[in-house]
């Protein structure tokens, strides 16, 4: 069913929301834990939760073209 | 110095008043309490009404703000005492009315907007952003992350229970007074807040666990004698704002400021607290807002704040009203902690200003 989609949206300046049902993986292959339906994926590099996002992009003037 | 931490209300003088949840701080707050928990109706409209009139500053005025509160509070079934039955009683309604009405307007007075946005949802969520970004002076977060004493850190967990114990309520009033992208967003905020479908991860209940683990009460309203009327004026704008369908733009504007503010903040409120000693239980209420507001904050920019503005052009105003209110009154709180600590006193209020 079409519901069952998962999304990546771009947040301009910001993550990567993504929604739906996704496994994540680190380097090594193992599960990242998911607390949360919809989670935020550092785009700038500067989490210090990565992979999910931390607000860091606003203070570091992150830009991005979309 | 070790901050006076209330103990249940008793006044041997007035049997009364042992029954109420918090203690009143003047006449108005004294009548609709009364009238609130002993079902005694009393000319409270017209103590407001003059109360009101000769109020220097609404914003700051102790008997109006834990009135106001108490009100609000018999919306939101926050305390026991309140009898149900009133929640709509015509006096209390109109008594509310005076007091929020002339808060309001004190607040379109003294909050600082900034110019408009043109109502698209990029500008807006991009002027949100530039809004909520832009706050200078000292910082309470970085305050607790690397000066704060375990008293002061006490201090800042019982000012943050008035709200936080009850975290995102004030916002979902706005639910069924959105439609389609706004309404989206909202749940799928607030639904994070509730703690996705998990009791165990409600938010308010992570602050329970909080507070408990630092050795407070997780009762809610066992702090508002302690609490000044900045603390109360923070929440009653909020609730403000929620319970008022015409202001639903006010409260989306301030769920995405209070959004826009957290995730930075909470990730120092940590560091503070594992710096004084505190440990996961304490702590991972801030941890976790550290990850879920970097999520909320897009989503209330964009997907709500936004999406309503472009839907909802008359409410631009109000939206970004909202956000720069949420920004102000939230600031006070911060300002008056600093601002106490700095004198080398507690920011609660002593035994002389009950």
């Amino acid at each position: 069913m079409s519901d069952d989609r998962v999304t990546v949206t771009a947040y301009p300046d910001g993550p990567l929301l993504v929604r739906g049902d996704i496994e994540l993986r680190a380097s090594d292959g193992s599960a990242i834990p998911r607390t949360r339906r919809t989670v935020a994926l550092c785009r700038c590099g500067l989490s210090t939760i990565k992979p999910f996002c931390d607000g860091t992009h606003k203070a570091a003037g992150f830009r991005t073209d979309t | 110095m070790s901050p006076t931490l209330s103990t249940p209300v008793s006044h041997p003088d007035d049997t009364d008043v042992a029954t109420l949840p918090f203690a009143p701080r003047g006449p108005v707050s004294t009548a609709v309490l009364r009238h609130l928990v002993d079902g005694i109706p009393s000319d409270h409209t017209r103590l407001a009404d003059a109360a009101v009139d000769a109020s220097p500053d609404i914003e700051r005025d102790d008997d109006l703000q834990l009135a106001l509160f108490a009100l609000y509070a018999s919306a939101y079934g926050a305390f026991a005492a309140f009898d149900p039955d009133l929640e709509w009683e015509p006096s209390l309604i109109a008594t509310r009315r005076v007091i929020e009405t002339a808060f309001e307007r004190s607040l379109r007075q003294t909050v600082e907007v900034p110019e408009l946005p043109a109502p698209a949802q990029d500008a807006v969520a991009r002027a949100l952003f530039a809004l909520t970004g832009a706050e200078a002076g000292p910082s309470l977060s970085r305050y607790l992350a690397r000066k704060a004493t375990i008293d002061q850190a006490h201090e800042f967990l019982v000012q943050r229970t008035v709200y936080t114990l009850r975290e995102a309520d004030p916002h979902s009033w706005a639910i069924p007074r959105l439609t389609g992208r706004p309404k989206a967003a909202l749940v799928e905020i607030q639904s994070d807040e509730y703690g996705g479908g998990r009791p165990d991860r409600v938010h308010a209940t992570l602050f329970a666990r909080t507070v408990r683990g630092a050795g407070l009460s997780d009762e809610y309203g066992a702090y508002i004698d302690d609490v000044p009327a900045v603390t109360l004026a923070s929440h009653n704008t909020m609730s403000m704002f929620g319970l008022n369908r015409r202001l639903v733009g006010a409260i989306v504007g301030h769920l995405a400021a209070f959004d826009m503010t957290s995730s930075i903040p909470n990730r120092l409120y940590a560091e503070g607290l594992r710096r004084l000693g505190f440990g996961d239980d304490v702590c991972e209420y801030f941890d976790e807002h550290v990850e879920a507001d970097a999520v909320h904050e897009q989503i209330a920019g964009r997907d709500l704040a936004g999406a309503l503005a472009e839907d909802r052009p008359d409410l631009l105003a109000d939206i970004v009203f909202g956000a720069a209110a949420c920004l102000e009154v939230d600031d006070r709180v911060g300002r008056h902690m600093l601002d106490a600590w700095a004198r080398g006193e507690s920011s609660l209020r002593g035994e002389d200003e009950r």
